[in-house]
């Protein structure tokens, strides 16, 4: 899979867990910078990423990913692996 | 099964109908769960608002008149001690103190139970424990009594004591969940460490549907009966082709799952589901196995209808459905057949058609797993009404061999008590309060406590009403509550009765013991009140046709002193 397929995918994922389909979310979105993203809406994107690739993340990848970008890396660490 | 996400998504939905509030307090945190309870509720039309409260704060919280938990005013209070945590605190204990921890943990949570009772009216539903098995020394862990894994199975045994003893206690089944789905399934270590959920998002589905499930028959939604069809369904094989000698029933290959199929319906029975057939075929050919065969479980006297012709199986059902008067939406029918299931489903979208699977080795599992009888109270032996109904069919005969319905009555020999609320009759009291949706006038649900705390409160006078006739014994069938507005007048809280029982005088049986308890009492006036809901409309006028006068719609009032007996053939048995 494409680096970009993934990250259009995981975009999806993030605007249906924060129930918006106007945002607009790029490679640095986190906490800090989108009002939806917390701990528990993090947490839902999570589960449901691991959901639509069937992979299942690692406790050092949930709590070192720091933005959008980082968790896809994260995902292609593991498709690729 | 929904999926999380699913549930998730689902919290947005609005669902009309009775609110019902409830309160999450874990261990563990719990707003994933809290999120999947109230998602699974609104799917299942249930009007549920949850209310999650921080975790790891339950004794806080409960001892605190003033918390958030009691602030909330909730139906339901919902108690979950995870194990994962409950292993912590194992660990972090001395090797003395290990051997008394499931007794400890048992007295914290009949503490819990006291404080909710004491602090508010809500009803509870307390998780028993998963288990962990930590193998601390391999299977020999199962015999000593400082393991965490005997620990927690003395833990869950003492619970389920403590629980038999309370009737405000509501379980829900998790540690089956645990088994079901298996331990790699039902928990994600990952997550448990990343933000202390104890269970798996994939877990969470069957949990919330469960707590649902408790949920809706604590509220009155429960099944009744089962509909059966006979070839391929309780036997192997096609009786009306195979005969008495050829069909599948008994220990040896595929006859076994038959027979275990039929047992585990038996047992249904005496839980007091309502077993009926519903079969096409002539009427003899369908009894003959029954009757012949030596390995049926499965009797006649069973079964409190037996319909078998050739009519579509739809109409059937209907006619089973009148005779039992109950609601479709409490009937369960199960068939091989995938188109009879299609056609009943299009016909009657009420009742519960469960897809069966195509392998009859896997009928008993699946519908054990579908958990259909979910319920709130047991009354143990007295629950199989089976004979009840076939005296109600013989009835029926006796009905028509009389000129006028008053001969009919007469013929009857009707004798009928009314008391006040005793002690042994708490249960059906209760459990009749739960079940009764066509004649209730107010559908006001109650728990054993509630009626306990009502029948000592002297703001009320309560009755319980029993029937019996030359054919049997009705048990108890009526029930009112009547609450004081003040010195002279009372309010009919609330006066429903078991269906089995109308258009046989007792009705104005009750009106008449209602008025002379009250004027024995001193009252000189009487209130009452009519709540409409989908299922109570052939009370509607109920009050008028009693000779209230209805001062407002829907609400009603009687002096006394203008009240005129009513007729029945009903004779006070004292």
């Amino acid at each position: 899979m494409e680096r970009n397929e993934i990250y259009n995918k995981v975009v999806e994922v993030c605007k249906d867990v924060f129930g918006n389909d106007e945002l607009v979310l790029n490679e640095k979105s986190c906490a800090a910078n989108v009002e939806e993203w917390d701990s528990l809406t993090y947490l839902s994107i999570i589960s449901d990423i691991e959901d639509e690739f069937e992979i299942k993340f690692s406790l050092d990848e949930i709590t070192n990913v720091k933005n959008l970008g980082e968790l896809v890396v994260a995902v292609m660490n593991h498709i690729e692996a | 099964m929904y999926s999380f996400k699913e549930l998730r998504k689902a919290v947005k939905l609005n669902i009309d109908g009775k609110k019902i509030t409830i309160a999450v307090l874990g261990n563990c945190a719990t707003q994933f769960f809290s999120l999947a309870i109230e998602g699974a509720a609104k799917l299942a039309e249930v009007n549920l608002s949850v209310v999650d409260i921080d975790y790891n704060q339950i004794d806080a919280q409960l001892l605190d008149v003033d918390s958030e938990t009691y602030k909330c005013e909730p139906n339901v209070i919902l108690l979950w001690l995870a194990t994962e945590k409950l292993y912590e605190e194992f660990l972090d204990s001395t090797i003395d103190e290990r051997s008394s921890f499931a007794d400890i943990y048992i007295k914290k949570i009949k503490q819990y139970w006291n404080c909710i009772q004491r602090n508010s009216t809500a009803q509870v539903i307390q998780f028993n424990f998963t288990e962990i098995n930590d193998n601390s020394l391999g299977n020999y862990s199962c015999k000593v009594d400082t393991t965490f894994v005997y620990q927690m199975r003395k833990l869950n045994w003492l619970l389920e004591e403590a629980m038999h003893e309370n009737c405000n206690v509501f379980p829900v089944d998790i540690k089956s969940i645990q088994i079901r789905l298996g331990q790699s399934a039902f928990y994600d270590s990952t997550f448990y460490y990343n933000a202390k959920m104890s269970v798996s998002t994939k877990a969470l589905p069957y949990i919330a549907e469960s707590v649902v499930s408790v949920i809706k028959a604590l509220n009155g939604k429960i099944k009744k009966c089962i509909v059966l069809d006979l070839d391929n369904t309780l036997w192997g094989g096609v009786i009306g082709d195979d005969g008495i000698n050829n069909i599948e029933i008994g220990e040896l290959g595929r006859g076994h799952a038959y027979t275990n199929f039929q047992r585990w319906l038996k047992q249904l029975k005496e839980c007091g589901i309502i077993l009926a057939v519903c079969s096409k075929n002539n009427e003899e050919t369908a009894k003959e196995p029954f009757l012949k065969h030596d390995e049926m479980i499965l009797h006649l006297d069973d079964f409190s209808v037996f319909v078998a012709n050739w009519d579509d199986k739809a109409s059937n059902i209907r006619t089973i459905q009148e005779t039992l008067n109950i609601g479709m939406d409490s009937m369960v029918f199960i068939d091989d057949n995938p188109f009879e299931r299609n056609l009943v489903r299009e016909l009657i979208p009420d009742i519960e058609v469960p897809e069966l699977p195509e392998d009859p080795a896997q009928y008993l599992e699946f519908l054990q797993n579908s958990n259909l009888f979910e319920t709130a109270s047991f009354i143990g032996k007295a629950s199989d009404r089976t004979k009840l109904y076939q005296a109600e069919f013989e009835r029926k005969r006796a009905e028509n061999s009389y000129d006028t319905i008053d001969e009919y009555l007469q013929s009857l020999e009707m004798m009928g008590q009314a008391k006040p609320f005793e002690e042994s009759r708490f249960s059906r009291i209760a459990q009749l309060t739960q079940r009764s949706n066509q004649f209730n006038l107010r559908t006001i649900r109650y728990t054993e406590d509630d009626i306990r705390k009502i029948s000592l409160n002297p703001e009320y006078v309560t009755l319980f009403y029993t029937l019996k006739d030359k054919y049997g014994d009705h048990g108890l069938v009526g029930v009112v509550i009547l609450r004081k507005m003040d010195e002279s007048t009372l309010f009919i809280d609330t006066w429903l009765m078991s269906c089995r029982v109308l258009k046989r005088g007792m009705e104005e049986f009750v009106i008449n013991k209602i008025i002379e308890v009250a004027k024995d009492k001193g009252f000189s006036k009487i209130y009452a009140e009519y709540i409409a809901t989908n299922k109570n409309m052939m009370v509607r006028n109920i009050y008028s046709q009693m000779g209230f006068v209805e001062y407002e719609p829907e609400k009603y009032v009687i002096e006394l002193k203008d009240y005129i007996t009513k007729k029945t053939y009903i004779q006070e048995e004292k």
